[in-house]
């Protein structure tokens, strides 16, 4: 199973991340686990400034915007 | 072409007169709106096309370090190219604190960076010709560049909350780019769905605003109170006038079309511009959760006197 965690202050953005990247899952059937980090301190600690990012067994892919679906399923 | 669209549109095809003060506001309306979001598409495909829209990330490994001069211009120079929304100016904030980089640096970096972006730049140009757009760039970011020299000498850090201090940045290793042409062009059109999306809202609010001044907005009136650069008052109100106003720099762009088309003086309509673009309650409550009010109060009375003198110099300057 992969831990994925999503990056972000709760903006719209963040949340629309973390519901692609389940909707991507679900339909790959891909078992994941969406952690969304709004922790500030957290979220900085990953080394990322510009919201939404996502790190995929602690390892950050992704920073800045939404990304877009097919990227999300190369990750899957 | 996107003037006869509109007068097609409007006059033949809904018969409104151009005589009207209806059919002026619409016609504004349509053809802004058409031209606007082209020009907004445009640029920002060509600039994901080529992926030159710079990270914070990077941005802040550029000015870290660097002598303090060097660092204020890095950080005015990437600030005013670099449209961040924001939201992104709490870790930005955080994360050039984290680096070390001085306070008077960050500030004139969160000044020129809602103010001035090579979107707005652009459009500007479209819109109102390149001497005015060199104009508010110019104002910008010698409004930046002052402004945050002089926050440093009020030591602001005594205003930061102090869980700043103790966050501690990691390094991220941060993805490889997929520079094929396929990816480039899904960056781009990721980017275009992602800034069009974030200020549409934005940009027909000023474009709507602009078509009401265009249409409805008697000149007479205009050319008596606005017009005349005698009046001193009339550019710290259109100060004090941006300041409950927000848009982004681009949606300020129809408003300034409108106002100077019927006679507002240049210096006035910048100010107006500036600091609906750059001093706005949203943006001071997000700026909040990184220091206290008299640092928000500061920043804010500097750029509002900042504003106010670039508006007197400019109706100074106007022939």
């Amino acid at each position: 199973m992969k831990e994925i965690k999503v990056l972000g202050s709760g903006c719209p953005n963040c949340k629309a991340t973390a519901k692609l990247i389940e909707e991507v899952a679900a339909d790959k059937g891909v078992d994941v686990q969406v952690e969304k980090v709004e922790d500030i301190a957290a979220i900085m600690s990953y080394g990322v400034m510009s919201t939404p990012g996502v790190v995929i067994d602690g390892k950050v892919v992704h920073a800045g915007g939404v990304p877009d679906r097919k990227t999300v399923a190369s990750w899957l | 072409m996107f003037e006869y669209l509109a007068s097609q549109l409007v006059y033949r095809f809904l018969g409104l007169s151009p005589e009207s003060h209806a059919g002026q506001a619409l016609h504004f309306f349509v053809m802004d709106t058409a031209k606007i979001f082209f020009l907004l598409f445009l640029v920002i495909y060509v600039m994901g096309l080529l992926r030159a829209i710079l990270s914070p990330e990077k941005v802040r490994d550029y000015v870290r370090g660097k002598p303090k001069w060097l660092a204020r211009t890095l950080a005015i120079t990437l600030g005013a190219v670099t449209p961040f929304c924001s939201c992104s100016s709490v870790p930005l904030f955080i994360g050039f604190v984290e680096a070390g980089i001085p306070l008077g640096v960050t500030f004139s970096f969160l000044i020129a960076s809602p103010m001035i972006n090579e979107v707005a730049a652009v459009i500007l140009v479209g819109i109102l010709g390149w001497k005015l757009a060199a104009l508010y760039v110019g104002a910008g970011l010698l409004v930046a560049w002052v402004g945050g020299a002089v926050m440093e000498r009020f030591r602001p850090e005594r205003w930061v909350e102090d869980y700043v201090w103790k966050i501690h940045m990691g390094e991220a290793q941060m993805a490889e780019v997929d520079t094929s042409l396929a990816g480039r062009h899904r960056y781009a059109m990721n980017e275009v769905r992602e800034i069009v999306g974030r200020i549409w809202k934005w940009v027909l609010a000023g474009i709507a605003l602009g078509a009401l001044f265009h249409g409805y907005v008697p000149q007479q009136w205009v050319l008596e109170y606005l017009g005349d650069r005698d009046n001193w008052l009339a550019v710290p109100g259109a100060v004090l006038l941006g300041i409950p106003l927000y848009s982004n720099a681009t949606g300020v762009i129809p408003l300034a079309e409108a106002m100077l088309g019927k006679g507002v003086a240049i210096g006035t309509t910048l100010a107006l511009m500036m600091s609906i673009a750059a001093l706005s309650l949203p943006e001071m409550l997000i700026l909040r959760k990184v220091m206290r009010w008299p640092a928000l109060t500061l920043y804010a009375s500097v750029l509002a006197v900042a504003f106010t003198l670039v508006g007197w110099g400019f109706n100074l300057l106007q022939e």
